[in-house]
Parts: C-alpha cells; structure tokens; sequence
C-alpha cells in the first residue's frame, strides 16, 4: 500500500478565488479507488460548500470536469488518486491558459470561440431536398476524418499546449483538429473559407509539434497528426491545387 | 519543470528552438573569420591558431553537436508535417538525437 | 490574405529546409575531413581557392541559411520576445541582410583566387 491507504487523510491544496487567488488546504480521508473528483466532491459537501468545480457524467464521456491535477491537466473523474498522489499530497487548480471564473472553474469561452473562428462548424452543400451524400467509410478521407471526430472538447489539450500560452491568438489543437475533420468531409461547403482561417500563424503554421496535446488527450486523439494535415492541405490550396 | 512537457517530442522541440539560436549567434562570428581570408592567409591562420584553446574546442564541438541536431530535429519535421502518418514516427525523436550524438562524437575523434 | 502570406512563409521555411539539409549533411562530412587533415588557412583555401563547385555550393547554401534563419528568427521574437507584426518583420529582415550580406562576403573570401 502506498503512503496511507484506507484511513490515512490526503493533504489537498485546492485554488480558491480568480486568477489573483490563492491555495487553500484541506484534509480528506483516503478511500479505495479514489479519483479526485471524488476528493473535490466531498471538499464541497463536507468542508467547504462554497468550493466551485464543474463536473457532469463522472464517468468519463463529458470532458467537464477537466482540471489541473498535481501540474498537469486531466479529467478528475478519471484520474485515481492512487496514481497521482502517491505520497498521499494533491494540488488541484483550474485548466491553464483560460481565464478562472471561480475556484476550479475555468472560463471556456475562448476555447469554444476559437472553435468557430477555425469555421469548426459543418456547412451542407445540399438541401433535404437532394439525395443523401454517400460517403464510404473505407476512403482515406472518412478515415482521417475518425481518426479526430472523437473530441468532445474537454480542453485538456488546449490547457496543456505551450503554443497556446505564448500566442494568445493561437486557436489552438483542438479547434484545428475538428477544422481537420471537416476538411475530410466532401459533403461540407465551405472548405476554402476554413482553409483561410486555419491556415495563419495563429492557425495550424504556430504548430511546432511538440505534441503534448497528443500526449495528454484522454480519448488519445492526435491533433498533431491532423495540425500536419493542415499543413500540407494549406499547401494545396497555395499551389493552386483547389480546396476540396 | 511544469508537467506537461519533458516528454520525448517535447524536448525535441526544445533542442531544435535552442540549437537554432545557438546556430543564428554562431554564424555571423563563422562568417566574419572566414573574410578574413580576404585580408590574406596570415590573418586566417592567427585566427586558426588562437582557435586551438581547449574553450575554443569545446565551443566548436558544441556547435557542431547544435548543428548535427538542428539538422536531425529538422529531418524528422520534415518527415512528420509531409509524409503519412505513422505510429513509428514517434521514435524518430530518438533517432534524431542518436545522429546527432554520431555526429558530435565523429567530430571530438578527427580532432 | 494573411493564410496565404503565412502558408507561403512556412512553405519557404521548410523548402529551404529541405536545401539545408543537403548541404549540412555535405558540410559536415567536409568539416570532419577538414579537421582530420589538419586546419589551417592554406589547407581550407587550397580545397576552395578558385573552385567553381564549392564557390556554388556556399553561394546556395549562404542564401537557404539567411532565409530560413531569418524565418526562425521570426517566429522566436513573436513566441518570446512577444513582437510582431512591421517591427518584427524588420528586425528579422535586417538579421537574414546581414547573414546574407556576411555571408557572401565569406564565400568571396574563400573562393576568389
């Protein structure tokens, strides 16, 4: 057993306050097969109920309880205290490079902002009055295209990113992943648009692949791989080769 | 170090930012010894001569370690923003930094 | 349009990249043959004294470093010295002139019987 166990406390330092805040100290009992979610979840109820964190599904399938755990971004309910606290201390903050609204909550807005300025939105081409679009899930770009669609825009990539914290116009690997998507997609309409968009040097060209986003993505996607994609499709378009 | 970098790709990019500075310091330094040349053999030589100090030597070695790593770094960019992608990519990381140790140690032993 | 501006930036990085990585490979392998073989001024301009071969070889290989030091240049400042934008691109031009400018005048040197 790890130090404590069972009947032993955890030592937390949770943020409390905006970005001029500070740590605040709590002990928790240590329980079997702990997350930290839990840990928040039973700050706020038993010591604390002015503690503010966000959380939904807590099993994994809603990215909303992402946050800072012991320096680096995860998603709480899936991290289990025994695998990051060993020694029995935990510090929890709110996401980086976003701004904090309260505590551990971080304000999405520009994660979510930066998404629609990379055009991450599908644009039909037809109508409900044409056929379905007959898309065969075996093509290279159906492929590149799954091998992203999976983001379900947790931010933890976007926490993590050092691009992100030293270009503040930096849109960031999760925006331009989904952009990747939809440059696979042939049914979408507005691809030369979202080529222009993303392919600035606050687009996929700050990429410097260091790809901590691929390290750190709990659905192991690899933005990197689609930033890439980018890149040479941004190429494309440049030499004339069209945006489709 | 904060959490989230110290891994492989990570310190790849880190040695690429920081070879390439020490390569832009570099250059004008190599370039301005070089014209020297213009001036006449001797002056070239005088330089030659002072450049034998162990510091001097430790400073090229350097260097060349910089350069050979740059280059190594920059290959496996290359590889990783034009061809497909493929799992094993992640190992070019390691293969980058092996030449660039092949590379400084050929140089430490031709001196 | 400031995609195609930056696309076309990245587009030369990484073709003078491409040029680069050639001719540091060749350089290399010359400066491990060069120190083997002893330096001194007259051993280096004896191998480039009057060579049309190596006085191209550096005139290249001077151009692709000024542009794509220059290029580097330019993303570092932005990054960490947080300037963009005409100051930035100024700066980084007069560094590529000088490399370039430099640098010729080295190639000069060695080649110019």
């Amino acid at each position: 057993m790890p130090d404590g166990g069972p009947g032993a406390n955890l030592r937390v330092a949770v943020w409390r306050g905006g970005s001029d805040g500070r740590y605040q100290s709590f002990e928790v009992p240590r329980r079997a097969s702990q997350t930290v979610l839990d840990v928040v979840t039973y700050i706020q109820r038993e010591l604390d109920p002015t503690l503010a964190y966000r959380f939904a599904c807590r099993v994994g399938m809603c990215g909303s309880c992402a946050m800072t755990v012991n320096g680096k971004a995860r998603w709480t309910c899936r991290t289990h205290v025994d695998k990051v606290a060993a020694d029995g201390a935990l510090e929890i903050r709110p996401l980086a490079n976003l701004p904090v609204v309260r505590d551990l909550v971080a304000d999405m807005r520009e994660f979510f902002d930066k998404w629609a300025r990379a055009k991450g939105q599908f644009v039909p081409k037809t109508t409900r009055e044409q056929p379905f679009a007959r898309i065969d899930p075996r093509s290279r770009q159906r492929r590149e295209a799954d091998a992203a669609i999976e983001c379900i825009g947790c931010g933890v990539c976007y926490a993590s990113c050092d691009v992100v914290a030293w270009n503040r116009d930096y849109l960031g690997p999760a925006a331009l992943n989904r952009a990747w998507t939809l440059v696979n997609d042939p049914r979408d309409a507005a691809q030369r648009a979202r080529l222009e968009a993303v392919a600035t040097d606050a687009g996929c060209h700050a990429c410097h692949t260091m790809m901590t986003c691929t390290e750190l993505c709990p659905k192991n996607l690899s933005p990197t791989r689609s930033i890439a994609g980018l890149k040479r499709a941004s190429l494309r378009l440049l030499l004339g080769g069209g945006a489709e | 170090m904060k959490a989230h970098r110290g891994h492989p790709a990570w310190w790849a990019f880190l040695v690429h930012r920081l070879s390439g500075i020490a390569l832009c310091v570099f250059l004008p330094a190599h370039f301005f010894v070089l014209s020297l040349a213009l001036r006449g053999d001797d002056r070239l030589d005088q330089f030659l001569s002072w450049s034998q100090q162990p510091l001097v030597i430790a400073g090229e070695w350097i260097i060349v370690i910089c350069l050979a790593a740059h280059l190594a770094g920059g290959v496996r960019l290359l590889m990783l923003e034009f061809l497909p992608w493929r799992n094993w990519q992640k190992t070019l990381a390691a293969v980058a930094a092996g030449f660039a140790v092949a590379a400084g140690l050929a140089f430490a032993l031709a001196r | 349009m400031i995609a195609r501006r930056e696309t076309l930036l990245w587009a030369v990085q990484r073709a003078t990249a491409m040029v680069l990585a050639f001719c540091v490979l060749v350089h290399l392998a010359t400066i491990i043959y060069a120190v083997r073989a002893g330096l001194s001024a007259g051993a280096i301009l004896g191998r480039t004294q009057g060579s049309f071969l190596w006085g191209t070889f550096y005139g290249v290989f001077v151009i692709a470093v000024a542009i794509h030091a220059a290029l580097g240049m330019r993303v570092i400042v932005a990054e960490w010295l947080r300037m963009k934008g005409a100051a930035a691109g100024l700066v980084v031009g007069a560094f590529g002139a000088l490399l370039a400018a430099m640098g010729l005048r080295a190639v000069v040197a060695v080649v110019a019987a």
